[in-house]
């Protein structure tokens, strides 16, 4: 996977993604396996990632993947039923917990989020 | 000036009543020969099976014909719809079919669905078989169990056409091209509120033919199932249990796939059909001469409207 701490950059440089992520403004937990992060957006562009762990943390959303499910997730291309958090969530490698609110509003952005997190195909 | 070129696909209303009130249903055909009956997935439109009635081989054998159902693409709700929630029922969606197909004069069509249309062919090989000349099930299942919460389709909060895209887009293989993934989100994004949710309903409860799936009879019409290895609505294991328990005609795992097929992958996804059609083709030609044999004398119309 894509080192969390470089996802500012990957996201704040892809300006059409930016654009449509401009009414987000939230904080999100991402826990994969034993480690976790807090992302936070603000109008589209990362504006932290903060790594855990953490004391007493604040998030509108967590999404918790399994270790093994988001390291093939992370593949340039996924074995079938690990290449979507969709499809992590159908079978039970990933749950979305909290308020799901700002993630269902945006959903294709915050899917577009993650894949950012996916090694480039070589 | 430049030549004008249109596809050979033509699009009309067909005024019917359906469900007892009265309809302008959007149907587009293409081709001549065996009609073969295509069944839009939930939440989207005629416009997934562009492939098919774009492709020359399969046109030269059969009239390709798909329909809007009501609420969806070009088909208006019926009147008063402002009034109500919408919910598939498999009743409903079985009667609309076989209306669509006496309406049309549909002599023993064959009729392939996907999703929601794959759940209903199995409904049609046990309630009509003998209506169908064959059956075609792409991502087709006795029943998906829901994984999210469905109130998120349809409320004020989202916005609904691209949360629908959002919920599906995953079921796209992750190797279809792009610009026929986007073409099949933007189906998504198009759909009516809360008409994704509401074909849901016959998809997730009402639709379950688990129990009733075992009495389909495949030598009363063959049934041929098809799915993508990417979809994780209706798995490949889904079909393959399905298969094996109504002794499908053929099943293929269509490699790279997801659960939009013919429309998130066209060109691939046809040389897959290709096969089936030819198929179901040649046992057309086959039950027509061992029919001929038996009738000697029998001077019918061998070359009518099939």
């Amino acid at each position: 996977m894509q080192d969390p701490q470089s996802l500012p950059e990957l996201v704040n440089n892809d300006a059409w993604l930016v654009y449509r992520g401009r009414y987000i403004d939230t904080t999100f937990l991402l826990e994969i396996g034993e480690k976790s992060w807090l992302i936070s957006i603000f109008e589209g562009a990362v504006k932290s990632v903060q790594s855990g762990p953490f004391v007493m943390p604040r998030w509108a959303f967590a999404v918790r993947v399994q270790q093994s499910a988001w390291e093939e997730y992370c593949r340039p291309v996924p074995k079938p039923g690990y290449h979507d958090i969709m499809a992590l969530v159908k079978f039970k490698r990933a749950t979305l917990e909290g308020d799901q609110q700002p993630l269902m509003a945006n959903l294709l952005y915050f899917k577009d989020l993650l894949a950012k997190f996916r090694e480039k195909k070589s | 000036m430049s030549e004008t070129l249109f596809e050979p696909v033509v699009g009309r209303y067909l005024r019917l009543n359906l469900l007892g009130r009265p309809h302008r249903l959007y149907v587009e055909e293409a081709g001549q020969g065996i009609p073969l009956l295509c069944l839009h997935t939930a939440g989207s439109d005629t416009r997934q099976y562009r492939g098919l009635f774009n492709d020359a081989q399969i046109l030269e054998k059969f009239r390709v014909i798909s329909f809007d159902l009501p609420w969806h693409g070009k088909t208006s709700p019926p009147e008063g719809w402002q009034q109500r929630e919408y919910k598939l029922t498999s009743a409903a969606y079985t009667d609309i079919i076989m209306t669509v197909c006496d309406a049309l004069q549909l002599d023993q069509p064959v009729a392939i669905g996907c999703s929601i249309g794959g759940r209903i062919v199995l409904h049609l090989a046990l309630e009509h078989p003998e209506r169908f000349r064959a059956l075609v099930g792409l991502q087709s299942g006795a029943h998906v169990e829901p994984y999210y919460d469905l109130r998120w389709l349809h409320r004020p909060d989202v916005q609904g056409g691209e949360t629908c895209a959002g919920i599906v887009s995953g079921l796209i293989g992750p190797e279809s091209p792009d610009s026929e993934r986007w073409e099949t989100l933007w189906h998504y994004m198009q759909s009516g509120p809360g008409v994704f949710k509401g074909d849901l309903h016959f998809y997730n409860l009402d639709g379950d033919i688990r129990g009733r799936v075992a009495g389909i009879d495949t030598t009363k019409c063959p049934l041929y199932l098809l799915s993508g290895e990417y979809d994780y609505s209706c798995t490949p294991e889904d079909t393959r249990e399905l298969g094996k328990l109504v002794n499908a005609s053929d099943v293929t795992i269509m490699e790279g796939m997801g659960h939009f097929p013919m429309s998130e992958n066209p060109e691939k996804f046809l040389q897959y059909l290709r096969p089936v059609l030819e198929r179901i083709h040649a046992d057309s030609l086959k039950g027509q001469s061992e029919q001929k044999q038996s009738r000697p004398a029998d001077d019918g119309e061998p070359g009518g409207r099939h």
